[in-house]
């Protein structure tokens, strides 16, 4: 290589650095993530469900950090179908069917912030479908914004990318449905009863993140 | 730096021997072959199945191979890159050493090596792969299993020595760099 052309590759690096690709969108701390991983990881061989659109540097990063088998079910892109076609009333009896895990085999989940962009029907149908496939002691992390959403921006959804444990990249992409009324604290712990709150944070961008654990299963007799 | 760009030039517009298909050709074709019919050869290595072909059934081969049709059954490439183009549909169980897919595919995908899907490929199957990437504007409705390399005991192609770097068929659109690197590390 010459050097006229380490030089010019240089230029171009920086030339390239203030694009407004995917690398430019913007990075939010993350607490339960690490907390997730760590829960994850203790387990062999691990079932991960993934509720968001598929990123393929998170199923990397998944595989490599935790060493799982990743299930990648895209659920925004369900519900942007419904919206699209006006069906939206059909979403909870489509969710009740959605998935065809046994019950009791997942041993995490990642909600990411599909629960924002639901009704309460649609939801309590989602909800019930995420405790029943998760295994005893097995963990859910879901992301609910606690900011109104406002109606005059354009709705967009929000594919998560892990940057490392502590750290996410929201990249928007257009959505055909808007995110709905932010759900109060209570009402997200009766939605996915019996899963117990063991941690919860509300970070400085609104955004409330909340990691579940299923109980164990009660001893028989 | 100066004498190993000079030593790169005059091979620049010649082939690389880009997978194990085109050793079998310089054997072949032997040394004295001239280089444009050595080209020709290395070409004719890697199969393409046209837009208009339609094969329903059990697809074996030992060589790379790049699909624009479509295939419905089983397709086996031991130790070779098997290419979906944009044109491909398939509605198989696949087996390769690398599959990249920028078509349709519609069925488990095993690749000892890697599995990439590209922008505008879809994938509704389940991946066993080491590697997986895949872009952004790719579908992919599925599991992926990368099964650890490290792990011990565990009996699986993911063990064996990788021989060489997974052949990038020439000519393809390279995947966007946030795909290929796992993040974080």
């Amino acid at each position: 290589m010459a050097l006229s052309d380490l030089f010019s590759r240089r230029r171009k690096d920086g030339r390239a650095a203030p694009d407004t690709g995917p690398s430019s969108a913007p990075v939010h701390p993350t607490k339960a993530l690490a907390r997730f991983l760590t829960s994850l990881g203790s387990r062999p061989q691990p079932l991960l469900l993934d509720l968001g659109p598929v990123v393929g540097t998170n199923v990397t990063f998944f595989a490599e950090q935790v060493g799982c088998k990743i299930l990648v079910e895209d659920l925004l892109a369900d519900i942007d179908r419904h919206a699209r076609e006006g069906k939206l009333d059909q979403l909870p009896a489509f969710f009740e069917s959605r998935f065809p895990q046994e019950d009791g085999t997942v041993d995490g989940i990642l909600c990411w912030d599909v629960f924002d962009y639901l009704d309460r029907a649609a939801a309590a149908a989602l909800a019930r479908q995420m405790v029943r496939v998760l295994r005893p002691e097995a963990v859910l992390l879901a992301f609910f914004g606690t900011a109104d959403p406002r109606s005059s921006i354009r709705p967009t959804y929000t594919r998560h990318v892990v940057v490392d444990r502590s750290t996410l990249q929201h990249r928007p992409y257009a959505a055909a449905r808007g995110k709905q009324r932010p759900l109060l604290n209570r009402d997200i712990q009766r939605l996915f009863e019996p899963l117990r709150v063991t941690e919860q944070f509300l970070l400085k961008t609104t955004l409330r993140e909340v990691l579940f654990r299923k109980p164990a299963a009660a001893p028989p007799g | 730096m100066w004498k190993r760009d000079e030593a790169v030039k005059p091979t620049s517009g010649q082939p690389t021997p880009a997978g194990p298909g085109s050793l079998g050709q310089q054997q072949a074709g032997g040394p004295a072959a001239a280089p444009e019919p050595r080209r020709q050869q290395i070409e004719r290595d890697v199969v393409n199945i046209g837009k208009s072909v339609v094969i329903k059934g059990e697809l074996n081969g030992s060589e790379d191979l790049t699909i624009e049709g479509h295939v419905e059954g089983k397709i086996e490439l031991k130790d070779h890159v098997l290419t979906i183009g944009p044109n491909g549909k398939i509605k198989a169980q696949v087996f390769a050493k690398s599959v990249i897919v920028l078509g349709e595919v519609n069925g488990n995908v095993t690749a000892t090596e890697k599995v990439d899907i590209r922008d505008g490929g879809s994938v509704d199957g389940d991946l066993v792969s080491p590697k997986v990437a895949i872009a952004e504007g790719a579908h992919f409705r599925g599991s992926v299993d990368m099964q650890r390399r490290t792990a011990p005991g565990v009996q699986g192609a993911a063990q064996r020595p990788a021989a060489q770097p997974a052949a990038q068929p020439q000519g393809q659109p390279q995947p966007t760099p946030q795909v290929a690197q796992p993040a974080g590390r």
